[in-house]
This record gives C-alpha cells, structure tokens and sequence, in this order.
C-alpha cells in the first residue's frame, strides 16, 4: 500500500465531497453536528456552572461524562433499557460528584487554578483506570432500538436516538435554568458565584452550595453520558476530548450565557462533523484540540491589541 | 569547598554507575532522561510561573525527528516504516552513528526552532489558559501524528536497531547511557548559569508579577520566548535519545506521551519543589526510585497509583521536598528569621 500523506486525503475527500454529495452530505453533516452540540452544550453548561461559582477547571469532566454513560451501559447489560439511565445516571453522578468534591475539591477550591487543574488531572487519570479495570478496554454501545428516521427521500437519515438526546438535553436544561432562577438553592448558587465572601456573611453556607454545585455538574454530566451511551459509544479514554470541547465552549461563549453556550455548542458540533468527512476521522479529535488553541490564539491577539490578555 | 566535593562526588558516581549497577544501567538511563524533563519543565513552570502541560509536543517531535533522520539519511522512510523497519534494511555501524549524532541534533534544533515560532502566540496567554492550550496542543499533536502514515500512523515505528558487528547489548546500554548523563550535565550546567544571569532574574520577574516587569521596562515577551526555545531544545534532545532507548515510537503512548512523561515531569518538578534549581533532579530521583521500586507491585493498578500520587502531592504537598526542607532549615538556605518578628506575626494570625 504506497504511504498516504495528509494533503492527500484532504484533497481526496474534499473533491468527492464537493462534486458527488455535496447538498446531501451537507445536510446530514449538519443535523448530526447540531444534534451533538446540544449535547455538547449540556456538558459546557455544567462546565460553566462549576466553573463560575468555584473557579475551578475540571478537568476530569469527560470522566464524569464517561462514568455516567457506563451506569446507562450497565443497565442495558442487565437488562433494563438505558434510556432510563437518563434518569438514574444523574442520582448517582450527583452523590459521586459530591463525594468527589468532600474528598479532593474542597481542598484547591480557592487555591491557584493551576493545583486544581493538576488535582482534577489526577482524577481523570484516577477514574480513566478504574473504568477500564470495570467495565474493560472495549468499545462498547448501549442499543435503544429507536428507530432511525428518514429525510427527503431517504437521503438523510437520522438515528431517534439522537433526536431523542437532543430534546432530553434540551428539556434538562430548561428545568436547570429554571431551578437556578426560583429555588432556594438555586438562589444561593447564584450569590455565592457572584460574591462568595458577601453571600458567606449573609448566612449563604458555601461549602454546602459548592458541593451542591459540584454534584450538579456531575449529574448534567450524568445525563449527558446516558445520552452518549445510547447515541455514540463509550470507551474509557475518551473524556479528555469532552473536557476540551466543554471548556471551549465556555472560553466562547462565556460565563453564565446559555444561549451563547447552545449556539457555540452546535457549531462546535457542526465543525467536527465537517472535520470528520473532510479530514477523515482519525484527524476528528486532533482537529477539535487544535480548534481550542487557535481560538485561544486568536483572542490573545485580539486582546493585545488593547494590550490586555486571556486571565 | 563543601559544594565543588559535592559536584565531583556527583559526578564520579554518574560515571562509574553502570559498572557498579550494571543490571540497572537502562533505568538510570532513564532516571537522566527524568532529570532532564523535570529541570526543563521547571524554567516553565517553576521560574516562570507559565504551567505548560505541552512540553511533551517537544519531545515527541524531537523522538520522531531523531529517528525518521536516522532513517531516512540512508534510506526511504516510507518503505521503512511499512516493512516494519529493520527487516529489510540493515544500517551499518558508520551509518548509525552518522544518522544518531545528525539526528540528535537536529531533534534539539528543530523543535526550538518550533517553540519560537509558536510562543509568540501562545505565551502570550495567562494562568489557567496557558495550560489548557498548551494541553491541547500536546494532545493535538499526538493525534495527528497518529493519522499521518508516513511515520507508521497508530501503530508507530521502530527506531534503527544498533548495529550488530560493533558490540553488544550492554556496549549498547553503556554508550547511550552516557549520551544520556552527558545532556544531563549539559542541561543542569546551562540552567544553573542561566539562572545566575539577567536572564533568571527576568524569569522570576515574570513569575512574581508580570505586569510590573514590562511596567519597568523588560520586553517579557521576548525572555518568555528564549525560557521556551531553551526547553525545546533540551526536550527535543531527550525525546530523540528515548526515542533510540525504547527502539519502538508510538504515537499516544510514547512520543506525545501527555499522561505519563507529561505528567511525570510536571509531578516531579513539584515534588522535589518548583523554582529551584535542585528541586526538580530530587524529585524525579525519588520519583524515579518510588516508581521502579514500586511499580511492579501494583499489578496493573499504577496508573490508579498515579492518579492518587498526583492528586496527594499536588493538594498536599504542593510546596516540594525543597520547600519543606526550606521551611525546615531555613538558614541553610542563607535565610535569617527574626525570632520575635515571627513569633508577633503568627500571634497576628
């Protein structure tokens, strides 16, 4: 076989897609692009949450991600169908993501970011093994059996699956905006991400709110893995790429805007469609890595221009 | 007095090592190539204050430089990396240490040249973004180095074989391993120079506060951009002469290796004690002898070991084994403390 180079396969497949299927694929690239950007969202969303009230980067947030797509996993295997993992992913993620925080967040909560980084790095090492010893090194994939459906004469089609993630995606986040705008605890988060030495003197328990925040992420992590599981599959080094993908969406969008958060997920999604069927999928997830350093780039250099920088 | 009988002690032990520990000759091989990425990571990350996770970017690139070199100053690379490599071509003793010594060099070049070009943009970001994208761009690399076929894609290639009429196996460890002590001395000689000069002085400046020290003049950009080439470079070196230890590079695990020499590096640095000089050759010493000693008696759990290791260190033990000894005995460190000044303040607290 002669050696492949990267230009080629560029060329290759951008000529095929321009001349043979380029409205069909367009389309189908597209759908499934928004479709998995919504589910992005809900992963940068809970990214964003954590990150604004405790001013910790997570990275072990594709662990979590992944952890909740294995208990959906598990349910299939003994039998129960993993859509209700949407359900009893995110109880369980919340007491893990609460168990976590008791253990190791509390104590770089309000360290340098760099301690937290390296500390949740750790983690996801931690929680990447363990997975692995659990449930192997397989790839595995929960079946729904929903169906797929068709578009325009059948030249699109579109798993249920995924539509079904979307709006379970759609409708959690709904609910979480809700919640954070009327409920009490909601209430406290939201001081506390404002003003937590304020909130702390106004009789707001922190420490209580920054566990309850940090389960919260965990369980929108949750739902978002159970999602995962019966739309792509799960193996358990795949986190890294969620924890990248969440916080570009985030370094986007900015802190505290959902509908930022939505639309920059979708096109995240949408971008790595393309990447796929332009580059090949082997350059899928170094595509989206190096996405992440270009927009850092390109905002350090339009920042500098008023001589301030990323902080 | 007590310092230069310290250095030479170092130094003969260094020397006559692998003919006192000849079993361990490759795992103090190794213990060099640690030294090197510990004190390197910390003109970063101790000294300049930037925590960069992308260090590894160098050493894969200079890994895969070192070897495609090797390879291709004498043969086509393509039909090499196919074929699985020395079956069907054999380097003779000449060509190898030809090919070794150009690629060596060019796998120090070549990547500082790549950490100039790209500091520029990337070194201008601060804190937590700086390490992010620096993580990403190590990752990044590792997976397209994956996807190009040319230098064997996923499955990876073979570094050239040592040739077989010269000698063998333990000439073989014997002669990397000094190649190994010698850019280790090299490394740690540089830096404690470096350190002495305007140049140290401007890196913990950055470190302390960077918007004064451009207040006061210093183009910071600029002695960011050298810290980093002067990483590169060292890096670069290791990665090439790892690259000839192991025989065998692949993408994810042992060139743009992020989760473990990524890791070990930054881990090793911060045990020993970020933003001294000796701080990182501790570290990765204990580090190293923890591992090997260790390891196999985890059976498979290592990275779970790992994982918590990080974790113990950095929430724990953040301040390094030459910061608690600073804390210690601070008047070896040429600190004077006034008792009752100290006394006043933790009464303050």
């Amino acid at each position: 076989m002669p050696p492949k180079f990267i230009g080629g396969i560029f060329f290759t497949n951008f000529m095929d897609l321009l001349i043979f299927k380029a409205p069909i694929l367009m389309v189908q690239a597209s759908m499934d692009g928004i479709l998995l950007g919504i589910l992005f969202a809900l992963i940068a969303y809970g990214m964003a949450l954590q990150w604004g009230v405790m001013n910790i980067i997570n990275i072990a947030q594709g662990e979590l991600v992944i952890m909740g797509g294995y208990v959906a996993y598990f349910m299939y295997v003994i039998g129960i169908h993993p859509a209700f993992g949407v359900i009893v992913s995110p109880i369980i993620m919340y007491f893990v993501g609460v168990g976590l925080y008791k253990l190791v967040i509390n104590k770089v909560v309000d360290r340098d970011l760099f301690i937290s980084i390296l500390a949740t790095f750790g983690i996801s090492i931690l929680t990447q093994q363990l997975m692995n010893f659990i449930f192997g090194a397989d790839v595995v994939v929960a079946q729904s059996n929903f169906g797929t459906t068709m578009l325009f004469d059948n030249s699109v089609t579109l798993p249920n699956s995924k539509i079904f993630s979307a709006l379970v995606s759609v409708i959690v986040a709904i609910v979480l905006v809700i919640y954070m705008k009327k409920s009490k605890l909601g209430r406290a988060i939201r001081a506390t991400a404002q003003n937590s030495r304020a909130a702390k003197i106004l009789g707001v328990d922190t420490e209580k709110v920054y566990a309850a925040t940090f389960g919260i992420n965990a369980a929108l992590c949750g739902v978002a893995g159970s999602l995962i599981a019966i739309t792509f599959t799960l193996h358990p080094y795949v986190g890294l790429p969620y924890t990248v993908r969440s916080f570009m969406i985030v370094i986007v969008a900015g802190l505290g805007n959902l509908p930022g958060v939505a639309i920059s997920g979708m096109g995240l999604g949408v971008f790595e469609e393309f990447a796929d069927y332009l580059l090949g999928t082997e350059f899928r997830i170094g595509a989206v890595f190096l996405l992440l350093v270009l927009i850092l780039v390109y905002r350090r250099f339009k920042l500098s221009r008023k001589r301030e920088y990323l902080k | 007095m007590k310092k230069i009988l310290l250095y030479s002690v170092l130094l003969i032990f260094g020397l006559v090592a692998p003919f006192l520990f000849p079993a361990f000759k490759l795992q103090i091989s190794f213990l060099w190539i640690l030294i090197i990425l510990a004190m390197t990571w910390d003109v970063q990350g101790g000294q300049m204050g930037y925590n960069t996770f992308g260090n590894i970017l160098f050493f894969g690139i200079g890994m895969y430089l070192c070897a495609g070199i090797q390879i291709g100053m004498f043969f086509p690379l393509a039909e090499w990396t196919v074929s699985g490599g020395e079956k069907t071509f054999v380097h003779t003793p000449t060509q190898y240490f030809q090919g070794f010594f150009v690629g060596l060099v060019a796998a120090g070049i070549i990547p500082a040249i790549v950490a100039g070009l790209i500091g520029y943009g990337i070194l201008g970001l601060r804190g937590h973004y700086f390490a992010i994208c620096t993580l990403a761009l190590g990752i990044a690399a590792g997976e397209i180095a994956g996807g190009i076929e040319l230098i064997g894609a996923g499955q990876g290639m073979t570094s050239p074989p040592w040739p077989k009429n010269i000698g063998d196996t333990e000439l073989r460890s014997e002669f990397f391993y000094y190649i190994c002590f010698v850019l280790m001395i090299a490394t740690f000689v540089f830096l404690r120079w470096a350190y002495t000069t305007r140049f140290g002085l401007v890196l913990n400046a950055i470190r302390d506060n960077e918007d004064k020290a451009e207040a006061m003049g210093i183009y910071t950009m600029r002695y960011k951009i050298i810290g980093w080439v002067v990483s590169a470079f060292f890096v670069g070196m290791a990665g090439g002469l790892m690259g000839n230890m192991v025989g065998y590079i692949e993408p994810t695990e042992v060139a743009f290796a992020g989760p473990t020499f990524g890791v070990f590096m930054i881990l090793m640095a911060i045990l020993g004690g970020k933003g001294t000089l000796w701080g990182p050759v501790i570290g990765a010493t204990v580090f190293h002898l923890f591992k090997e000693g260790f390891w196999t008696f985890f059976l498979g759990w290592q990275y779970v070991a790992l994982g918590v290791l990080i974790v113990v260190i950095v929430v724990f033990f953040p301040e390094g084994i030459m910061g608690w000894l600073r804390e210690k005995y601070p008047e070896k460190f040429g600190e004077v403390i006034d008792e009752a000044d100290r006394k006043a303040q933790v009464e303050l607290k």
